[in-house]
């Protein structure tokens, strides 16, 4: 059947080898004068501007699996789905805060990683080792997803076998090229492959926003034939408005996953690649243009609904893939060779951030388990080296999700990876704020977060499994008298930042060491051309005029 | 989003950076979204859009007015 798609096959193709041969070539692009240290290799030499910024942390916050699972959200639940355009409006502001201050805490003194901060602000290596483990397991789930991207497309257009490895053989191929050239190229490789990726989506999109709603009849015949669909279905919660059981758990599940985005290892590793701070808030006025686009592929879903697209069958038996409606409605719709590059888009949609999901573990477990437990005095080549070697480690460990296990199950992961990483906000992103909080208290809150959040997504049921159903947790189970539903991460880490806080106290009563903060305040408002940065690439050490205690 | 500063001010005259009052704005993109009782609606229908889609596409640009003006605001005056 796979005949019936040569012409997409074969643009999706040539546009894959053209991402991969640039992919090689980034290791020339803005060529540092040492490749061989942990900055230039995991971020870029810390040197992106504005346009470079903006399209690398927009081919990262949007991902394939985003443009894939939004809109199958949307053909399947209605207006719950909608939650990504809030979710994706809210995280700007607080980078546009928060965030800042990490670039700039971590220009002066070398930061690569969350846990880096963390371990100077509250001298903890335990705490760092939390938040490190907290970042990579967060992150492997995310970048299997991003092959589940790859794979509706690659399904549609019939390229599937009828055993599990010739099944996943394409996939194992183009990820084996993208760690290839991650492993030569560093952060510079998915950079320039995100102006290709970016421009791509940008094109199908608009097209998309154009002419299918003129095909289909108008906007107004799309949500008439949304509003249909959901009216027929047995499910309550559905439809294109909100109903009274679901709005906290929309408002607070956009809340928590914006508070999550910007936790995530590969946003904040997308950010500290920036030259200055005054890249990173002009891009937060600029990266919005990605949520409208976003809130356009949304309604992608609706479209599919009108279109009378059917999903594919998923793996069990009787179960569909929402998750190829967008791919199937490009199929339906567009001229074979369109297709194919919006085939492509979503394809190479998906390199982009693995690539960068991978830099952000490797260097995670580099500077916070390797340079941290395994050798203290590794150099920066050493150090630049192991990252490159997890960064392979990394991609495998992905495949091998996507291949051997049920690709559900990692799709669970990333469901409880918004609420894991979400636990690491007091003393990340409060903990550029403020020392108040107590090294132990941050560690013991974190605990108790993590075990409430897992209790909590393991209690939520769906129509088709018993457990880990979905985040929107019934507030029933609590004991109050409603139907209405949160989202479990705002729950955790709620009670996450109370039990840090009363631990503090407590801790502070009986006067426990809190350890040497090793930032001062005006560290949080460093620039560019700052004189007092610590050892850098290309830096001098010696102009520190105070000390760095 | 997080309590101020407690730490004692010290010798850093760069600090008032961060500290313009025109930051506060920034709270109205974060709040604004997240209050279902404005978008959770119908009427009025615009270009075929419930209002619960072209008012939520519509606050993007309110987080791009915002966050641009603050940059405006904020970011440094003059040389250095």
């Amino acid at each position: 059947m796979w005949r019936d798609h040569l012409t997409e096959i074969i643009v999706f193709s040539f546009l894959f080898l053209l991402v991969s041969v640039m992919g090689f070539v980034a290791a020339r692009w803005r060529a540092p004068k040492d490749m061989a240290h942990l900055d230039e290799w995991g971020l870029g030499g810390r040197s992106f501007g504005g346009w470079i910024t903006w399209f690398l942390v927009g081919g990262d916050l949007y991902t394939a699996y985003t443009f894939v699972a939004v809109p199958a959200l949307m053909f399947g639940a209605g207006a719950a789905g909608f939650f990504a355009v809030p979710y994706t409006i809210v995280i700007y502001p607080l980078v546009f805060l928060v965030l800042v201050r990490l670039w700039s805490v971590s220009h002066r003194h070398g930061f690569v990683t969350p846990a880096d901060f963390v371990r100077n602000r509250f001298d903890s290596p335990v705490l760092a080792l939390l938040i490190a483990i907290t970042g990579i397991v967060a992150t492997m789930p995310y970048i299997a997803l991003q092959l589940i991207g790859i794979e509706a497309v690659l399904k549609t257009m019939g390229v599937t076998g009828d055993n599990a490895l010739a099944r996943h053989l394409p996939i194992i191929i183009a990820f084996a090229i993208l760690a290839a050239y991650t492993y030569q190229s560093g952060l510079r490789a998915p950079a320039l492959i995100a102006f290709v990726k970016d421009s791509l989506i940008y094109i199908v999109i608009l097209v998309a926003v154009i002419y299918l709603p003129y095909k289909l009849g108008g906007w107004g015949d799309i949500f008439a034939a949304a509003d249909a669909k959901f009216d027929a279905s047995p499910n309550p919660n559905d439809g294109i408005l909100l109903n009274g059981n679901n709005q906290l758990q929309y408002v607070t599940l956009a809340l928590g996953s914006a508070l999550a985005l910007f936790l995530y290892p590969h946003s904040i590793t997308g950010v500290l690649a920036s030259r200055n701070r005054d890249v990173i808030k002009r891009n937060m006025s600029a990266l919005p243009a990605y949520s409208l686009l976003l809130g356009l592929i949304a309604l992608l879903g609706y479209m599919a609904i009108a279109a009378g697209v059917k999903p594919l069958p998923g793996n069990s038996a009787g179960s569909v893939d929402n998750n190829t409606i967008v791919p199937l409605l490009f199929d339906q719709q567009f001229p074979d060779w369109f297709a194919g590059v919006a085939y492509a888009a979503i394809g190479i949609g998906a390199l982009v951030p693995a690539a960068i999901m991978s830099i952000a573990a490797a260097n995670l477990f580099t500077r916070n388990i390797y340079k941290e437990y395994l050798k203290r005095d590794a150099s920066p080549a050493q150090e630049a080296n192991v990252s490159k070697i997890t960064s392979l480690v990394v991609k495998v460990g992905a495949v091998a999700c996507i291949v051997f296990l049920d690709p559900q199950f990692s799709i669970d992961l990333q469901l409880i990876g918004g609420v894991i990483i979400l636990q690491t906000l007091p003393a990340v992103a409060l903990g550029l704020y403020t020392r108040w909080f107590h090294r132990t208290g941050l560690i013991v809150g974190w605990a108790i977060g993590m075990g409430l959040g897992m209790w909590m997504l393991y209690q939520v049921a769906s129509p088709t499994r018993k457990h880990f159903g979905g985040s929107a947790f019934p507030l029933s189970e609590f004991g109050f008298d409603t139907t209405r539903t949160i989202y479990v991460g705002i729950v955790a880490v709620a009670v996450n930042l109370a039990v840090a806080a009363l631990v503090t106290l407590a801790l502070r009563a009986a006067k426990v060491d809190e350890g040497v903060d090793g930032t001062t305040p005006d560290d949080y408002f460093a620039d560019e051309g700052d004189p007092r940065v610590t050892a850098g690439p290309d830096r001098d050490a010696d102009s520190a005029r105070e000390p760095v205690a | 989003m997080a309590a101020p500063e407690p730490e004692a001010p010290t010798t850093a005259p760069t600090r008032a950076k961060d500290h313009s009052p025109w930051n506060w704005l920034l709270f109205i993109p974060i709040v604004v979204p997240l209050i279902p009782v404005f978008f959770n609606g119908d009427s009025p229908r615009v270009f075929g859009f419930p209002r619960f889609y072209w008012l939520q596409l519509a606050f993007i640009l309110l987080g791009v007015g915002t966050t641009t003006l603050v940059y405006q605001m904020t970011k440094k005056r003059g040389g250095s």
